[in-house]
């Protein structure tokens, strides 16, 4: 990974367009600011559209508690990202196309939280997705940006189909695709699709948010440039898993399935995810791990169904957006001044970045948990809410680890840049301008205010909890909660934190040694995709022999088994009838002759008398049975045929028969089965009683409506006119490409 | 009666189909017509068989007191067997063309859109 080349000097100054996807933002967020009175009033707002009736598909927003928070949170922190790339990426090639991408990944997001109806949260769920893998592959001139881009969109995408499957099911089961109406159902907890349900909505959201086993792709995704990082990858789309979550937990939650999948996918994620974290030393890297162990803990908390559990995680939620946002931008501006990422090179920088390192402070010490921060709010929450977990000791001792790393990285993130001595960045570090300080300043800003004001963050958590989770009340966020068990583990998470971080350099010795000898995921990612790939290859060379033959055998061979097989499935009663008058049999076995003349290897002018034959016997019949129009037409077609085949001959070799014995006895199996297949079909179609009201209908019209007594020549140039048409048009065209085909002069052709 | 002709079919689209399967693009034509033959007349069998009452109406549209032969089968046979003429007409064509191009029939060893692996 290297650092972006552009830099603030050398591109020339973005214009006010850039600015409108900032403002778009502003003004989304200024919009849903005036929907807070009325939802934390416990009015959710609701509007809604018919998108496609036919299929109780409608399209219906809904802002509701949990609605809120996540659209205050993409929308505000939209604006500042937004505000802080017009600087970060100015001057480079593609600097409109990435507001193009931004803006629609905001509108996308924006959209998924506030869908109220299934199919709409899956369309705008992929729409996510897909803006997220332009998004990560937006350096595409980097092999592994677009590796990147494309594994993070196979997975997701892949969890996008399992939660459409699962979307459908709970329509199925729920009678509705109105998140509204199945929330206020009595849930799904009882039906019997709950386990199929469950699975693929989790299959879902676990990919989405990146949980074990899904984690591999979110570190990889850092590959686009910072403020996507900052952006989706840590505050917002990467959410829209634990949001789903928090959606359905009333209608799917509650459940020893439910509780024992989130609990472990959680637990095993966040503490994976910590220790990753300590090893990296690319402060980007770093924060990518703990942005893991961040939706590892929300889902860990949104497996309980206690006030406590549910409180937490809500709470964590918004906690975890604000000081990991403001982080990714603080390393931007780190990367952006300095040009590296790279901790081991870094040190020193308060002295001229003052405003960064006052940022990187204040964001730091609320991912560490320290008071006044809320920060440490949410980390008490945590502990108050594990006690509400099962198996809670387990539970307690994954998330004191989980915090206690947290807070080593903290340290190694917002404290070892900007303190000790100097480092060895690449170039003379300079101190970030106003629009990249505005992100990370406000938003470590509001974690000291929330930490100061709870009461401020409070009705939304209460309208989240209460009102979309379905819980009598919510846990209250204090910042002094007196000495209870919370606090212990507190102070012990910073007494474990600063002993990691002082020993970090030691662990991350051990860490790599022992986790270098496991199999990693990303190169099992490789190998699942070059078995794919290698599986396609071989099913195409199977299949897709390039032999026309063997085309043509698979399909009569498929013709056969769906005829025959219908056949013998339905068993309908044939009724063989040969009573038929000589002649018929004379006129038949005449064909029959005919047929066999044309199988004749040897003579090619055999074949032409033996075809002729079968024509006009087919002719013959169509007399006797009361065809003459076809029949006249038939020995028209068939003398015509017969005079082009006879010219062809002129100019096309003989006929050698180059099949083998074996080959000739496989055809002859295929053609008999076929021939047989046809006419057990056509005798099952005669023993079924026929319906003649189309027949009658011409009977009847044909001179009432058209005034002819050729009902045939009535219904060719009349009722059906059109097709009559139709078919001159394909006559005319086939002269017409026959004539071209032969006209083309031989020469340009290949040799 | 319509057995007979149920028979005639499967018999034809056998021969049809072996000949289809000859990897000769000349033979495979013979399949085709032979084909087109077979399916008309199972069309011809499947509206049933009446002997010698083509489906012509009286003077002033009066309908004939016996039952006539079924005109929608017909009807769909002209079409069909026109239809295969076009078809066949061109497919001669190509066949002769293809012949100009390549100096033989063999229907597998036209591979000019999708050469064969190792042979470009």
């Amino acid at each position: 990974m290297t650092a972006p080349t552009m830099s603030k000097d050398a591109g020339e100054r973005p214009g006010f367009a850039s600015l409108i996807p900032a403002l778009l933002a502003a003004a989304l967020f200024a919009a849903l600011s005036c929907a807070v009175p009325p939802v934390l009033g416990g009015t959710p707002l609701r509007w809604s559209y018919d998108w496609i009736p036919s299929l109780g598909i409608g399209l219906v927003f809904a802002i509701d508690g949990l609605s809120l928070i996540f659209s205050l949170l993409i929308s505000g922190i939209g604006a500042l990202v937004m505000l802080y790339a017009r600087s970060y990426m100015a001057g480079h090639p593609h600097f409109a196309r990435f507001f193009w991408f931004l803006t629609a990944f905001m509108l996308s997001m924006l959209g998924l939280v506030l869908a109220a109806d299934l199919i709409a949260i899956f369309v705008f769920w992929e729409l996510t997705s897909i803006t997220s893998y332009l998004l990560i592959g937006f350096g595409h001139d980097k092999a592994e940006a677009r590796r990147s881009a494309l594994q993070a969109m196979l997975v997701t995408a892949a969890g996008g189909l399992a939660l459409l499957a699962g979307f459908v099911l709970m329509g199925t089961a729920s009678g509705s695709y109105d998140l509204t109406q199945i929330l206020a159902g009595e849930g799904l907890q009882g039906h019997a699709l709950y386990m199929p349900i469950l699975v693929l909505v989790l299959l879902g959201a676990f990919t989405k948010s990146a949980q074990f086993p899904f984690h591999f792709w979110l570190p990889n995704a850092m590959s686009a440039p910072t403020p996507v990082s900052a952006y989706l990858h840590s505050a917002t789309m990467v959410k829209a898993g634990v949001y789903l979550l928090a959606r359905l937990h009333p209608a799917l939650g509650d459940t020893a399935a439910w509780t024992g999948t989130l609990t472990a996918a959680g637990l095993v994620t966040a503490v994976i995810a910590s220790i990753f974290a300590l090893r990296q030393t690319d402060l980007k890297q770093a924060l990518a791990y703990t942005t893991l162990m961040a939706l590892g803990t929300i889902t860990l908390f949104l497996a309980g169904s206690s006030p406590y559990a549910l409180t937490a995680a809500i709470s964590f939620l918004i906690v975890h957006s604000l000081y990991k946002a403001a982080l990714f931008l603080v390393v931007g501006a780190i990367d952006h001044g300095t040009g590296t990422r790279d901790v081991a090179l870094l040190g020193g920088l308060r002295r001229v970045m003052p405003v960064t390192a006052l940022a990187a402070a204040l964001a730091g010490a609320s991912m560490a948990g320290l008071p006044p921060m809320i920060g440490w709010i949410g980390k008490e929450l945590l502990y108050a809410g594990s006690a509400t977990l099962a198996p809670s000791v387990l539970v307690m001792v994954g998330v004191l680890a989980a915090n206690a790393l947290m807070f080593a990285v903290a340290g190694m993130v917002a404290l070892r840049p900007f303190w000790g001595p100097e480092g060895k960045p690449p170039h003379e570090p300079h101190e970030a301008g106003w629009q990249m300080l505005a992100g990370p300043l406000v938003l470590g800003l509001l974690g000291l205010i929330f930490g100061l004001g709870a009461g401020l963050v409070q009705p939304f958590v209460d309208a989240a909890v209460t009102g979309s989770l379905g819980q009598p009340r919510a846990a209250g966020l204090h910042l002094w909660a007196g000495i209870n068990l919370p606090f212990f583990l507190s102070l012990a998470t910073f007494a474990l934190g600063t002993l990691i971080y002082l020993a970090r350099e030691r662990l991350r010795g051990g860490i790599s040694a022992t986790l270098d000898r496991l199999p990693g995921f990303d190169p099992g990612w490789d190998k699942l995709l070059d078995g794919f790939r290698a599986f396609a290859g071989w099913q195409a060379r199977i299949i897709q022999t390039g032999r026309l033959t063997q085309y043509l055998a698979a399909t009569f061979v498929v013709l056969a088994l769906t005829l025959g097989g219908t056949l013998i499935v339905t068993r309908p009663v044939l009724v063989p009838d040969t009573s038929a008058p000589l002649l018929v049999w004379v006129i038949a076995g005449f064909t029959v002759a005919g047929a066999a003349l044309a199988l004749n290897p040897h003579s090619r002018i055999a074949n032409i008398g033996g075809i002729g034959t079968v024509g006009i016997g087919v002719a013959l019949i169509f007399i006797i049975f009361g065809a003459p129009d076809v029949a006249t037409t038939q020995l028209m077609v068939e003398t015509l045929s017969a005079v082009l085949f006879g010219i062809a001959m002129l100019r096309l070799p003989g006929i050698i028969e180059r099949r083998t014995g074996a080959q000739q006895m496989r055809h002859a199996v295929i053609a008999g089965a076929v021939g047989l297949c046809m006419t057990l079909t056509v005798l099952a179609i005669v023993s079924h009683p026929l319906d003649r009201h189309i027949t009658a209908y011409f009977e009847e019209s044909s001179y009432a409506l058209a005034h002819g007594l050729n009902i045939v020549n009535v219904i060719l140039v009349d009722f059906r006119a059109f097709d009559t048409f139709g078919e001159l048009t394909v006559v005319f065209l086939a002269s017409i490409g026959a004539y071209a085909v032969l006209k083309r002069r031989a020469g340009r052709a290949r040799k | 009666m319509e057995t007979v002709v149920a028979l005639l079919s499967g018999l034809l689209t056998a021969a049809a189909v072996w000949l289809m399967l000859s990897g000769n693009l000349l033979r495979f034509l013979f399949g085709l017509l032979l084909l087109s033959n077979a399916v008309n007349l199972a069309i011809f069998a499947a509206g049933r068989l009446t002997e010698g009452a083509p489906p012509l109406l009286g003077a002033d549209g009066a309908l004939p007191g016996h039952e006539m032969a079924n005109s929608l089968p017909q009807a769909l046979l002209l079409t069909a067997i026109v239809i295969g003429f076009g078809l066949f007409a061109f497919a001669l064509g190509l066949t002769i063309r293809a012949y100009r191009s390549f100096g033989h029939l063999e229907i597998d060893r036209m591979r000019l859109a999708e050469p064969e692996e190792g042979e470009k």
